[in-house]
């Protein structure tokens, strides 16, 4: 690890470990009562013995963004590649596609409420938010390959297929990858703000249904421990998916060329 | 409507070229864009076969339009083209590399073969044979950005040649790159096509490129594109470095220079050595 390296782990790692210890040290000094400020160190001890409770919570979150992302996926790719064949269809259903992604969820979600279960209207909704920067990133890196290699395919007479498995899919990835790094915090976001709403609906049991019902019985410290976990979760995806970039394209994108000395 | 004049000096080289059989024949070809702008304006051009055709001009006179057509990416608007036989195999290279910036460089160079239905393990003869001819053998694992831009270039080459064209296309090939790269690569291409015997049609905005490249140097005039003037180059078999201090290569390369300022519409620049 080079010191520029440790540089950059070490100094926000000593804000954190700063900002802690003065928080735990203002809430002992003033005596501020757990349900109004629980310390740093109290949280801790509540995430070690709610753990079976929030661990269940964290479980289910969990599996809802990932498996919304996951839809996302599939659905975004099937659509810009049928966008990237059809002029037409492109048309006929990307405004469709803006206009979802600019009502709120939060205003979308009670709405899917009534119609559908409250497992299926929390997936729904984190798949809606997730959906539309893959589908503008995949769409756009579809269209924008090379266009001396557009024609250089041409001259050699390649098929559309050829094209678009040699050419346009490799040149599409990049924004790919750049839409699954927006969207994998997104689907978070979306399965989080739709618990919340489906809240008082059903039997939710995800992390965002424990912050709203540790509201209700004034237990902070888990509201607190539950928030810690959905942060922890949110920084794991994105690095996760960082990584994942990374990996596909550090051989060959200029983007990944900084990381390399 | 354009008035070829034609400087011929007659000579051994020269007398050879004249005497190839024509392989291709532009016949009064107008393009005209969509846009409405007129690249070529009854354009008259001979290609022969074989030989190493330079079209020279500046900006906007159809250079590349005449390149676009010969390959068959787009069609003339009037006039034709002739071939004297079956549409021949082609070879193109950009003023950029335009490599699969994804692909390592035998991948990019087996892409001709690939789209052709060839697997990479029956291509891989032709690919390091393309790859040695370019001076790149032992690179087939690089990526491209790892790469100088002349070695880009090169790649760029290698693909080109990895069918065995009977036409090269080459569109300001080196126009990128710094003057000594270019040079070397002016030097290597030489060599190059004293070996391959294929017909090279060469673009350049350089007088000095096109003088030690070429057997025939067509210069073109824009708005609209035109050829206006035609120059034989008298020089040895294969171009050496020495080439460019004979008298002969000065004194094409002022010709060429004063067709050039014509073509621009300048008066030619006074002759300040003589």
């Amino acid at each position: 690890m080079s010191r520029d390296d440790f540089i950059g782990y070490a100094v926000p790692a000593l804000t954190l470990g700063m900002g802690l210890v003065v928080w735990e040290a203002v809430v002992r000094f003033f005596d501020i009562p757990p349900y109004l400020l629980p310390a740093p160190s109290i949280i801790i001890s509540t995430l070690f013995t709610d753990w079976p409770t929030l661990s269940s919570s964290l479980w289910v979150t969990l599996s809802i963004t990932l498996k919304a992302l996951l839809a996302a996926v599939v659905g975004s790719v099937t659509l810009a590649v049928i966008f990237a064949q059809s002029r037409l269809v492109e048309r006929a259903f990307y405004p469709f596609a803006v206009a979802m992604q600019v009502t709120p969820i939060v205003a979308i979600a009670p709405l899917l409420l009534i119609y559908l279960t409250p497992t299926v209207a929390v997936l729904v909704c984190a798949f809606l938010v997730a959906f539309f920067p893959l589908l503008a990133n995949t769409t756009l890196g579809l269209s924008s390959a090379d266009h001396n290699l557009v024609d250089l395919f041409q001259m050699y007479r390649a098929t559309r297929f050829q094209q678009f498995m040699l050419l346009r899919l490799p040149s599409a990835l990049p924004y790919f990858l750049a839409g699954l790094r927006i969207s994998g915090g997104l689907a978070l976001i979306g399965a989080i703000v739709a618990e919340i709403a489906a809240g008082s609906a059903g039997q939710g049991s995800g992390l965002a249904y424990r912050i709203v019902e540790s509201g209700f019985r004034l237990n902070i410290p888990r509201m607190f421990a539950a928030l810690l976990l959905i942060s922890v979760a949110g920084i794991t995806i994105h690095v996760l998916l960082t990584a994942f970039s990374h990996w596909l394209l550090h051989e060959w994108h200029d983007s990944e060329r900084a990381s390399e000395t | 409507m354009s008035k070829i004049v034609a400087l011929r000096s007659g000579g051994g080289a020269a007398a050879s070229n004249a005497n190839r059989p024509t392989l291709a024949t532009f016949k009064g070809v107008d393009k005209v864009f969509a846009n409405r702008v007129t690249a070529l304006s009854g354009l008259d051009l001979e290609i022969r076969s074989g030989e190493f055709l330079s079209l020279l001009g500046p900006s906007g006179c159809g250079k590349s339009t005449v390149l676009r057509l010969l390959s068959g990416l787009t069609s003339p608007s009037r006039g034709e083209i002739l071939w004297s036989c079956d549409r021949p195999e082609f070879g193109f290279v950009f003023q950029e590399p335009t490599l699969m910036p994804w692909s390592d460089v035998f991948t990019n160079v087996w892409l001709p073969l690939r789209l052709a239905g060839v697997s990479k393990e029956k291509a891989r003869a032709r690919v390091e044979e393309a790859l040695a001819k370019v001076g790149l053998a032992g690179f087939a694992k690089a990526y491209p950005r790892q790469l100088s831009g002349g070695m880009k270039m090169r790649v760029s080459i290698a693909r080109a040649l990895v069918t065995r064209p009977a036409v090269l296309l080459m569109d300001e090939p080196f126009a990128a790159l710094d003057e000594i790269t270019r040079l070397k690569l002016n030097d290597d291409l030489a060599e190059l096509q004293s070996l391959l015997s294929a017909t090279v049609v060469f673009v350049t905005h350089s007088v000095f490129e096109s003088v030690y490249l070429a057997d025939r140097i067509v210069v073109m005039a824009a708005r609209p594109g035109r050829a206006v003037a035609e120059i034989t180059v008298e020089a040895p078999a294969l171009r050496r470095e020495g080439f460019r201090l004979t008298t002969s290569y000065a004194d094409t390369c002022r010709r060429t220079s004063q067709a050039l300022h014509v073509a621009m519409g300048e008066a030619p620049p006074s002759e300040l050595c003589q």
